[in-house]
């Protein structure tokens, strides 16, 4: 559906001392149907490309093209335009969601940025939404506080997915979430990309998270991109010693812990 | 007359709601009324003392006081609400814009509001008046204006409190409009604060108007309001108090109004606000909270031993029992894990052991021993010196509990300086090395918190714990909020600890994957009990309890098939302020029958160290059916 392509991205921070750079000149392509998963430890500035490319953050040097157009997201115009290509689920089910809003008026505002929907329809929408992630259609009545993180984290999915966009950006979406609420959330999410053929950018800091549901996977270390890879062959020969560190990190219950091995100190 | 739903039925309430409500009957009737009277002159009373035709007087036309005061309510309260609701509607659309505006815009309109506030309110509104000349409208216009930047610093703080938020960002780049953003995601969620300030803003607003009348810059005679009167009594306040009296009180009593209705919608709000810790109301059923020494018999060897501890918090909607009937040993050197889900009861335990409940929870045990000691039999101080050198707590997150102010070197030797006696040299020179030990150098001692990175917090904070030689650790998801890389080291770390101390240490998580692969034995806790415990090498294929086998199978994992789904657990776990009977997991179980709804399992040994609370537990591959049906 949606091809997204990011050359030589820089994106700063303003920081205390000055500007930080927190993308470092990253370039990454999502091919059309397909999900890049994109790891990296804290402050490897994976968040703020994702920022970038929705337009949140502005961009320092270098394109991000949709489509083969480069996207702007200067004028609310722009940002429609923007909008309806692209959109964005982040980390944190407590502030997902306007907490005054019942997941119908959340899903409905949603529904309608784009097209006019009388009250029927626009009903009919949301049911079929929250149908489509997994939820029970009686929730449309609640606010977020009656609900538990993984059904916030559901809702604010179907409201990324209420404008039908070709690219969806998830960022750390399960990250807050318990081990058996986000097994869950990672199979709404396979099953999503297969029925609606989303190009997918997800971005996490947990390697079998984001494996599990990435055809390719990106890793990211202080604002570059270290290595890029089909995830099979990423999991069979990292590449970089980075990679490999990080592999070697993840707890498993099915191999044992690597032996202790001299490793790199963070700076 | 009710109050409206919603507000608490307090005597401040009513008298608030009376207050207010005598303001509007007058200002509604009160022309009515008295208006006739009020502007009556009559040459033959001028001037005069109270009486019983003019209790408050009359004023030098001979028009009555009393009348002319209880008139002039409706136009003293019209021009106040005009004024704030002006200033505060001005003020808050300028606060508010800084949450939507571009970068450029926003600056320049904080740079603005941060201008005028430089200037004192009442000055401005008093150039103002004088500038925009003497007259009613004039004078609510200059004290409209003069509002304006206080609401609009109040606004533009709550309101970055939302810009910050998620769901602002989600609407943003659901490309919604910049009015649509201000009018429906982020007035609505700073509007009760607003409202708050804005009441309270209007009894200020009335005195301020008076005070301009009164300085004959606000309302012009012939007009009147309660600050003009004042002015034309104050001149023989002398002879005759009353006349100057009567609008005083009435501003005074219209600004308490004021006054009371804001503190009654503050109170409101913060009732609503964070859950407040109040003791339980009621004695728990299960016994005393500090039950007598002796408990259960002493277990040799053991660092800690828990028998049947439970814990009760209150909440608003009533309390809860968080953790129902846990029982834990440990012995020196041992690594046993705590897992489970957000709600099981895991920290809650911890925190019992430790003493470090929240204030209003009550807490009762058969046994709870810590090296030996009963900590129920000992006195106060003495317990909390036991516990301050018997054990050590490391929690998840190191930045808060570290305090920012003081530097490492204070935090570490404050404990063995308070509990030991050490001298300063002996302790620096101690913690020196407990920092060592954690890998750290020397020079760590002179930093501050917030010069170190996450993971030295961490190191940090576990050299403190080992600064008193603790028999017990207690790390409460002492990695998770810590990459995965640094999670390794600090794991890395607890184990050296534990072989080069025989420290025992409790590792609570909700990683069943980290738990697995660093404990030696497990327990998993699910809906505040212990449902299994079981050595960690048979976690991966041989837990034997429905809810340990699928808190395995959801966790992805980098050799699993990632064609299937994974395998998840339906439903949610019970909700704590509806205990039912039976099995806690029975709703989402795939194994129950009907004896599990209402029976209880009892935790009980299936080996010798593997032991499980349920009726039907899942056969082991070797070990078919046969299991199931005992
Ligand atoms: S006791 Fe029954 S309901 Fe509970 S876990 Fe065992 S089989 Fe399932």
């Amino acid at each position: 559906m949606t091809v997204l392509r990011v050359t030589d991205l820089t994106v700063h921070h303003p920081g205390p001392l000055g500007q930080v750079t927190a993308v470092d000149g990253v370039s990454l392509e999502v091919p059309s149907g397909t999900t890049l998963g994109l790891v990296g430890e804290s402050g490897s500035g994976k968040s703020s490309l994702a920022r970038a490319i929705v337009g949140l953050v502005p961009v320092h040097t270098g394109r991000i093209m949709l489509d083969g157009r480069e996207i702007r997201a200067r004028t609310i115009r722009d940002r429609r335009r923007l909008g309806r290509l692209v959109q964005v689920v982040l980390q944190d089910p407590d502030t997902a969601l306007d907490p005054r809003m019942t997941v119908r008026q959340t899903l409905g505002e949603a529904a309608t940025v784009f097209h006019r929907l009388d009250r029927p329809a626009r009903d009919k929408r949301v049911t079929e939404l929250l149908e489509l992630v997994g939820l029970d259609p009686r929730l449309a009545g609640r606010l977020p506080r009656q609900l538990s993180g993984g059904q916030r984290q559901r809702v604010a999915l179907a409201r990324a997915l209420a404008v039908e966009p070709g690219l969806l950006i998830a960022d750390e979406v399960t990250s807050a979430l318990d081990v058996s609420v986000q097994a869950a959330v990672l199979n709404t999410i396979r099953e999503l990309q297969r029925r609606l053929g989303l190009s997918m950018l997800f971005i996490g800091h947990n390697l079998p998270a984001v494996c599990h549901v990435s055809d390719a996977v990106a890793v990211m270390r202080h604002g570059r991109i270290v290595e890029t890879a089909p995830t099979d062959a990423l999991l069979r020969a990292p590449q970089h010693p980075y990679t490999r560190t990080l592999l070697a990190a993840v707890p498993s219950l099915r191999t044992p812990p690597p032996a202790p091995a001299p490793e790199e100190q963070p700076p | 007359m009710s109050l409206p739903p919603g507000l608490r039925r307090t005597p401040m309430a009513w008298a608030a709601a009376v207050m207010l409500a005598s303001l509007v009957v007058l200002a509604l009737v009160g022309p009515l009324v008295w208006g006739a009277s009020a502007d009556r002159p009559d040459a033959s009373a001028v001037l005069q003392g109270p009486s019983v035709g003019h209790p408050f007087g009359t004023d030098n036309l001979g028009r009555d006081v009393l009348a002319r005061v209880l008139t002039a309510t409706r136009p003293s309260l019209l021009l106040a609400l005009a004024a704030v609701l002006l200033g505060a509607g001005a003020g808050i659309l300028l606060g508010a814009s800084t949450a939507v505006l571009g970068r450029r815009a926003r600056r320049l309109t904080a740079g603005l509001i941060n201008l005028l506030l430089a200037f004192p309110a009442l000055l401005v509104a008093m150039f103002l008046a004088v500038v925009f000349g003497a007259g009613a409208a004039g004078a609510m216009l200059a004290l409209a204006a003069a509002g304006v930047p206080g609401f609009a610093r109040l606004t533009q703080t709550l309101a970055a409190g939302v810009a910050g938020t998620d769901h602002l960002a989600a609407a943003r780049v659901l490309g919604l409009g910049r009015l649509r953003l201000l009018g429906r995601h982020v007035l609505p969620n700073i509007a009760e604060p607003l409202l708050l300030s804005t009441t309270t803003a209007a009894g200020t607003s009335l005195v301020a108007l008076s005070g301009l009348s009164f300085l004959g810059l606000g309302v012009q005679p012939p007009g009147y309001d309660w600050g003009q009167l004042l002015n034309q009594g104050l001149d023989r306040v002398y002879a005759e108090p009353l006349p100057a009296l009567a609008p005083g009180l009435a501003i005074l009593y219209a600004a308490l109004a004021f006054q009371l209705l804001g503190e009654v919608l503050a109170g409101n709000a913060a009732r609503r606000g964070p859950a407040p810790r109040t003791p339980a109301p009621t004695p728990a059923p299960w016994g005393s909270p500090r039950p007598k020494a002796g408990g259960g018999p002493a277990e040799e060897g053991l660092v800690l031993q828990v028998e049947d501890l439970h814990v009760e918090l209150p909440t608003p909607d009533g309390p809860i029992r968080p953790v129902h009937g846990v029982s834990l040993a440990l012995r020196p050197g041992e690594i046993v894990g705590l897992v489970g889900e957000s709600g099981s009861g895991k920290s809650l335990t911890a925190l019992a052991i430790a003493d470090l409940l929240p204030y209003g929870a009550r807490v009762s045990r058969r046994t709870l021993r810590l090296l030996g000691a009963d900590l129920a039999a000992l006195a106060p101080k003495e317990r909390d010196r036991h516990l301050a050198t018997g054990l050590a707590m490391i929690f998840q997150n190191p930045a808060s509990a570290l305090n920012p102010a003081l530097r490492v070197a204070t935090q570490l030797t404050e404990a063995v300086r308070a509990h030991r006696g050490a001298s300063r040299a002996q302790a620096t020179a101690e913690a020196a090395e407990a920092l060592r030990r954690v890998a750290l150098p020397p020079a760590v001692l002179r930093s501050r918190p917030h010069q170190l990175s996450g993971g030295q917090r961490q190191r940090v904070m576990i050299a403190s714990g080992l600064m008193v030689r603790p028999g017990l650790i207690i790390a409460d998801e002492p990695t998770t909020a810590l990459d995965v890389t640094v999670q390794r080291e600090i794991t890395r770390l607890l184990s050296e600890i534990r072989r080069d101390t025989s420290a025992a240490i409790l590792f609570i998580s909700h990683d069943v994957a980290l738990v697995g692969e660093f404990c030696e034995s497990i327990l998993v806790m699910y809906a505040g009990t212990i449902v299994e415990t079981l050595p960690a090498d048979r976690l991966a294929d041989g837990a034997r309890h429905p809810y340990t086998r699928a808190l395995v199978a959801s966790v992805p994992d980098l050799t699993a098939d990632r064609d299937r789904p994974l395998p998840t657990i339906d439903g949610a776990p019970p909700d704590p302020l509806t205990p039912a009977p039976g099995c806690p997991f029975e709703p989402r179980c795939p194994r129950r029958r009907g004896h599990c709804a209402d029976h209880t399992p009892p935790l009980e040994d299936l080996a010798a160290d593997h032991r499980v609370a349920c009726w039907y537990p899942v056969p082991v591959a070797a070990d078919p059916e046969t299991v199931a049906a005992s």
